[in-house]
């Protein structure tokens, strides 16, 4: 196997549009493939070298995280974590301290397990991609990404050079909450993210809700937002949320959660969610 | 293929070694230097007995190639004590018999190193929390917990 | 033999033991410097590995090596071929028995691969890269067999067949047809049926429990080198060195006098590195190749292929009068074995009952054999299992009676000289006083809240004691060094180091212990079965007066007086009727004057181990929306005997502790349809991380085994045995629903809840 680390992003996706190509990031999930053998690549493409993928930018368009930055990095930037505390606090979830300090949102995303715990809080958020390629460059939603368990839909040669977030709306908060058997260190059993803006009388009027661990790909759901807009997220909105996460849900059973376990707690947390989400739109100043 | 010739600095020294690509910075550091401090207890980041501190982050070098460290600062259990002087942690956890068979001390010792670089006044929940990616088997975490609490005292006060 | 004799009560006037000083080795631990098994390199090293069998059950129809013998790098192949076929034979590992011929099958397959990840064939070779391409190169035909994962299942007729010469011993008359089923025990006396009709209350319940591996953070390494004259060396983390070659010499058809077992540090075992699986192969490899060649399990074929506990089906029947005197005690065990015969059944039948006095009581128990990797030893081997069974039945009784948990445990407790269930009188025990520090203490007050529950539980393990060995020898500047023959796994060479000071009477900085190789001292059993302060503290305090002995016969010669108006006082030699003394410094200086250098010697098979009891509380919340979990507060008290270094003492009780809270609430293994492991490593197979628990508060109690020069108690095993029990309890308050099955994960607790509240 050989090791390179290109410079820019045009010696990138040179390199990557070699079919035995392979993208190294913070290496937390391909590492443990290849020792695995899962997967036997020929090239291992560094892109922590391209600076473009890396570091925090806020601009008057909003924000933008290089895709290879590590999440400990996005965690101490006190702005974003400010503007942007579900997604920050989703991805403190993923692993350990010393996971964070490698993993970064971009592996979180391509890697494309049902259940990163980055991805609902992003899709939560409305980022976007901004992916490169021997084509040229694109924009795509990070909901478009995963197309199933461990499979995206970039082309050959493309990769994520960063995510872009806006700038929150007023009286805006998100929030992330997963469930996990222990404290620490467990993959998602049910992941949630929700994003909602309230207006200057308490009703809201932005919502999106997101979903992790629950379905072949991670699930951006218009009908658990239609239950909070126009609402002020009560007691009637929140269950009217709980039962659309819920219906939503089209989980297997496996060695982490059933199905009917995965069906109950999504609704259970999407409500939890939101309860924090609204918390932090409140006090948003 | 050939292998690869990588300089590197590690614990303040300059170090050069040959590796495989595949190789870990784990393997490297163990095989290649012969630094055993750091242990492999189970290659995949879930453990944490092999956390080394590269660039000033605390990492798994299970999760690291040998070849990404060329001209970087890599930081193991082997530099923690400054000549025959023990640091805090090391001299609190000797203190607290927070260590039964040491397999997993090194780590944790690296890792409450850098959580305390962090947050120099931790609770308990958040020297839990900030230690979770190390797994011991012996103690139950009991006096892990007290003497990086106690260590986090002597350094703020120092 | 010890007939030793000592002071029934505790001791008032001990300087070091009982004391907390810095561990000896501790320096090395958290600098990095100790070597654990797999921190060893040396020159013209090779690298071994194992092919595994990727079936639960199949026979080998063949195994073809000659394509991996000529990959250029290759130095040794072997196969079962390699090793020797042995008779049946059993011989103790630890607390449980292991039979040879099932060593000799379980460490290399012969016949059949009888699990996923039984071990096939091994290769060395010049690099591990060359070594896994090796293994790609071994072709084995397997004929695959249906297989049985499950206890219950393998005990019925038509079940697959592992072993098709296993007829079940203990049942009168010999079964004609071959089984899963190995044994049968059977303990207990008295008159159930009577007993049962006496009872005002009787609880009967059916719980399960899942396999859990002991979860060492270190894995299995070893490296072996054999010379081109047979002579063979061996560094390897075990718990007992000596076990290790005897169990290799017989394997490979040596002598034990041909192979040096050296223990390197060792990163966990609880019982799993009682056994042998790379140490064989390493050897057999270095035979042919005559190169050092080195092994170590990755985390995978740790859980695939080396052994947990068992998983088991305990059925339990208690019945007690309102007045809270248990009638009768009924439990039939179902233990699964793993591949091989010897699951840890007889241990969990003799414990499952022992802390109660009974008059009617009966233990059944059947050790089966399933297609899973062998079950090893784990910190109190079948206690566990059996005391949570009936630790949980004992709880819903005195609910039944509306007494408190404590009260109904005081009112039948062993006692000394109640008759154990398995036979003997007991002697000295602390479960009362346990009892009644856990009744006393600011936890049991503490109020709860809504979704919480306070659970107890109490438990037994025997200890054991067994052969044991040990030197010490005095330098001339008067610094003694001892030399053990078992591991140190949590702090012993501190406390053996401070029972040879205490004895001497000299400062703890002028001794220091080491754990010698096999050529150093005579066969030690292992580390294991808490026995080490217990049996390595006897004959280091029996070298030490051996010593002394020798020390005053010194004396007595400078002093030209007898040995007999010498006497041992505080480091010194003293003749008081002149005033003289001499330090032990002065008289190993001039040892050589008066007769040579002076060295003690132990050698013994300890006896009068005395039983630890313990009783844990625990806190508990749960989230009645997902079921999950929260440990809010645990307390451990436990009889210790004499605590000789009471931070190790509390370190045994919390590890034990938190090993116990995993086993409750998330650890076990997950198969799929196949017979193929599929959570085989940290992330899915869940130990507890350091958020998931609090601090465990820990009470020491002691009531000194007058067997032991310092009253000590083994203390390492017990505190697993409660808290399974002490948490399902806990659970049961909180949400008014029994758990009989672990682990209590949250989709079993929310469904439970569920169930319980639509009901």
């Amino acid at each position: 196997m050989d090791y390179r680390s290109p410079t820019s992003a045009k010696d990138a996706a040179g390199l990557l549009a070699d079919e035995g190509a392979h993208v190294l990031a913070g290496g937390t999930d391909i590492l443990v493939k290849l020792r695995a053998g899962f997967v036997a690549p020929r090239l291992l493409v560094d892109l922590k070298g391209v600076p473009r993928l890396r570091g925090i930018d806020s601009d008057a368009r909003g924000w933008r995280i290089g895709a290879a930055t590590p999440c400990a990095e996005i965690g101490e930037h006190a702005a974003f974590a400010a503007a942007w505390p579900g997604v920050v606090e989703a991805l403190q979830l993923i692993g350990s301290a010393q996971i964070q300090g490698r993993a970064t949102l971009g592996g979180n995303l391509c890697n494309a397990s049902p259940a990163a715990d980055s991805v609902p809080a992003l899709i939560a958020a409305g980022a976007v991609c901004e992916v490169a390629g021997a084509q040229g460059e694109r924009e795509v939603p990070v909901e478009r990404i995963i197309t199933g368990p461990g499979r995206n839909a970039l082309a050959r040669g493309e990769f994520v050079l960063g995510f872009r977030l806006p700038i929150p709306l007023a009286r805006a908060g998100d929030a992330y909450l997963r469930f996990i058997p222990r404290t620490e260190m467990d993959i998602a059993v049910v992941g949630v993210g929700v994003s909602l803006a309230l207006d200057a009388k308490g009703v809201c009027t932005h919502a999106r809700v997101a979903l992790g661990a629950v379905a072949p790909t991670p699930l951006l759901v218009a009908d658990a937002a239609r239950a909070l807009i126009g609402t002020r997220v009560d007691t009637a909105a929140l269950e009217a949320l709980a039962a659309a996460a819920s219906a939503a849900c089209k989980p297997i059973d496996d060695k982490r959660g059933t199905i009917a376990y995965r069906i109950k707690v999504a609704g259970v947390l999407a409500r939890r969610a939101a309860v924090i989400a609204l918390e932090r739109a409140t006090n948003r100043k | 293929m050939a292998k690869q010739h990588v300089t590197t600095t590690v614990n303040g020294d300059t170090a050069e070694f040959l590796c495989e690509t595949e190789q870990t910075l784990l393997d490297v550091l163990r095989d290649e230097l012969f630094l055993t401090g750091s242990k492999e207890g189970c290659a995949s980041g879930d453990c944490g007995a092999c956390s080394v501190m590269l660039d000033g982050r605390l990492v798994c070098s299970c999760l690291v190639l040998g070849v990404e460290v060329a001209g970087r600062k890599v930081e193991t259990i082997e530099g923690m004590a400054s000549g025959d002087a023990l640091h805090p942690l090391q001299q609190k956890f000797l203190e607290h018999a927070a260590l039964q068979c040491g397999i997993c001390t090194p780590g944790f010792l690296v890792a409450a190193k850098a959580l305390l670089e962090k947050k120099s006044n931790p609770t308990e929940t958040e020297v839990r929390y900030g230690l979770a990616g190390n797994l011991c088997r012996c103690t139950g975490y009991d006096k892990i917990v007290r003497a990086v609490l106690d260590a986090a005292a002597v350094m703020r006060s120092a | 033999m010890n007939d030793m004799t000592f002071p029934k009560l505790a001791r008032q006037d001990l300087k070091i033991v009982g004391t907390r000083p810095l561990r000896p080795d501790g320096v090395d631990k958290v600098t990095g410097r100790a070597k654990f098994g797999a921190d060893i390199h040396v020159p013209n090293m090779l690298i071994g590995k194992v092919l595994r069998s990727p079936h639960a059950h199949a026979r080998i129809k063949s195994i073809d090596v000659s394509r991996a013998q000529a990959l250029r790098g290759v130095k040794a192949v072997i196969t079962a071929a390699d090793l020797c076929d042995l008779p049946s034979e059993f011989i103790p590992a630890g607390e449980m028995m292991v039979n040879f011929k099932d060593m000799t099958r379980n460490v290399l397959a012969r016949e059949k691969a009888l699990y996923e990840g039984h071990a096939v064939a091994a290769v060395a070779a010049v690099s591990e890269a060359v070594a896994a391409q090796a293994l790609t190169l071994i072709d084995v035909q397997y004929d695959v067999l249906p297989h049985v994962m499950d206890v219950v299942e393998a005990m019925q007729d038509g079940a697959p067949l592992l072993h098709d010469d296993m007829f079940t011993i203990g049942v009168e008359p010999r079964p004609a047809k071959a089984s899963n089923i190995a044994k049968r025990v059977e303990f207990g006396f008295g008159d159930l049926a009577a007993g049962f009709a006496r009872a005002d209350v009787i609880v009967e319940r059916e719980f399960t429990t899942k396999p859990v591996h002991q979860g060492y953070i270190e894995p299995h390494a070893c490296l072996a080198s054999v010379s081109e004259d047979g002579q063979a060396e061996l560094w390897c983390t075990t718990q007992g060195q000596f076990i290790v070659r005897a169990f290799c010499a017989k394997l490979l058809g040596m002598d034990v006098s041909r192979l040096r077992v050296t223990a390197s540090e060792i990163g966990g075992g609880f019982g799993g590195k009682t056994v042998v699986y790379l140490e064989p192969l390493a050897l057999a490899l270095s035979r042919i190749a005559c190169r050092p060649v080195k092994m170590t399990m990755s985390r995978t074929d740790v859980f695939r292929a080396s052994g947990p506990t068992s998983g088991a089906k305990i059925w339990v029947k208690v019945g007690a009068t309102r007045d809270g005197r248990i009638t009768a005690a009924d439990a039939l065990l179902k233990y699964q074995a793993g591949a091989f015969q010897g699951s840890p059944v007889q241990p969990g039948a003799m414990c499952a009952f022992a802390p109660y006095d009974l008059e009617n009581v009966r233990i059944v128990g059947f050790d089966v054999v399933v297609n899973r990797p062998k079950v090893a030893a784990y910190r109190a081997p079948g206690g566990p299992i059996a005391e949570f069974a009936v630790e949980s039945v004992i709880d819903e009784v005195a609910l039944g009676i509306g007494m408190d948990p404590i009260e109904f445990r005081l009112k039948n407790a062993a006692r000394e000289g109640t008759r154990a269930p398995y036979g003997p009188k007991l002697g000295p025990i602390g479960l009362v006083q346990t009892l009644e520090a856990a009744r006393a203490h600011a936890h049991y007050r503490a109020p709860l809240k809504a979704n919480q529950g306070r659970g107890v539980a109490s438990g037994f393990w025997f200890n054991i004691g067994g052969e044991t060995c040990a030197a010490m020898n005095l330098g001339e500047d008067g610094s003694v060094a001892i030399v053990i023959g078992t591991p140190d796994i949590g702090g012993s060479r501190a406390s053996l180091s401070m029972m040879a000071a205490e004895e001497l009477g000299i400062p703890l900085q002028q001794v220091s212990a080491i754990n010698g190789d096999t050529s150093s001292l005579g066969f030690n059993f292992l580390t294991g079965g808490s026995r080490v302060t217990y049996s390595s503290g006897m004959a280091v305090v029996e070298a030490a007066r051996d010593v002394i002995r020798q020390l005053r016969e010194r004396a007595a010669k400078i002093w030209e007086v007898t040995v007999e108006e010498v006497e041992w006082v505080e480091g010194h030699a003293r003749l008081s009727a002149k005033g003289k003394t001499l330090s032990l410094a002065e008289l190993a200086r001039t040892a050589g004057k008066t007769g040579g250098p002076i060295s003690g010697n132990a050698a013994l098979n300890v006896t009068g181990a005395g039983p630890s009891l313990a009783t844990h509380l625990v806190d508990v919340e749960v989230d009645p929306e997902t079921g999950k979990v929260t440990i809010l507060r645990y307390t451990a008290i436990q009889d210790a005997g004499k605590a000789v270094h009471p931070s190790y003492v509390e370190g045994q009780m919390q590890g034990g502790a938190v090993q116990g809270i995993g086993w409750a609430l998330n650890e076990e293994y997950i198969y799929d349809d196949k017979g193929r492991m599929e959570n085989a490593g940290f992330l899915d197979y869940r130990i507890p991380v350091c958020s998931d628990v609090p601090m465990i508060d820990t009470v020491i109690v002691e009531v000194p085994n007058p067997r032991h020069p310092y009253g000590v108690r083994g203390v390492g095993e017990t505190p697993i045995v409660p808290p399974m029990a002490a948490i399902a309890n806990a659970l049961s308050h909180a949400t008014g629903v029994r758990f009989t099955e672990l682990p209590m994960s949250p989709p079993r607790v929310l469904a439970a809840i569920d169930a319980h509240r639509g009901a």
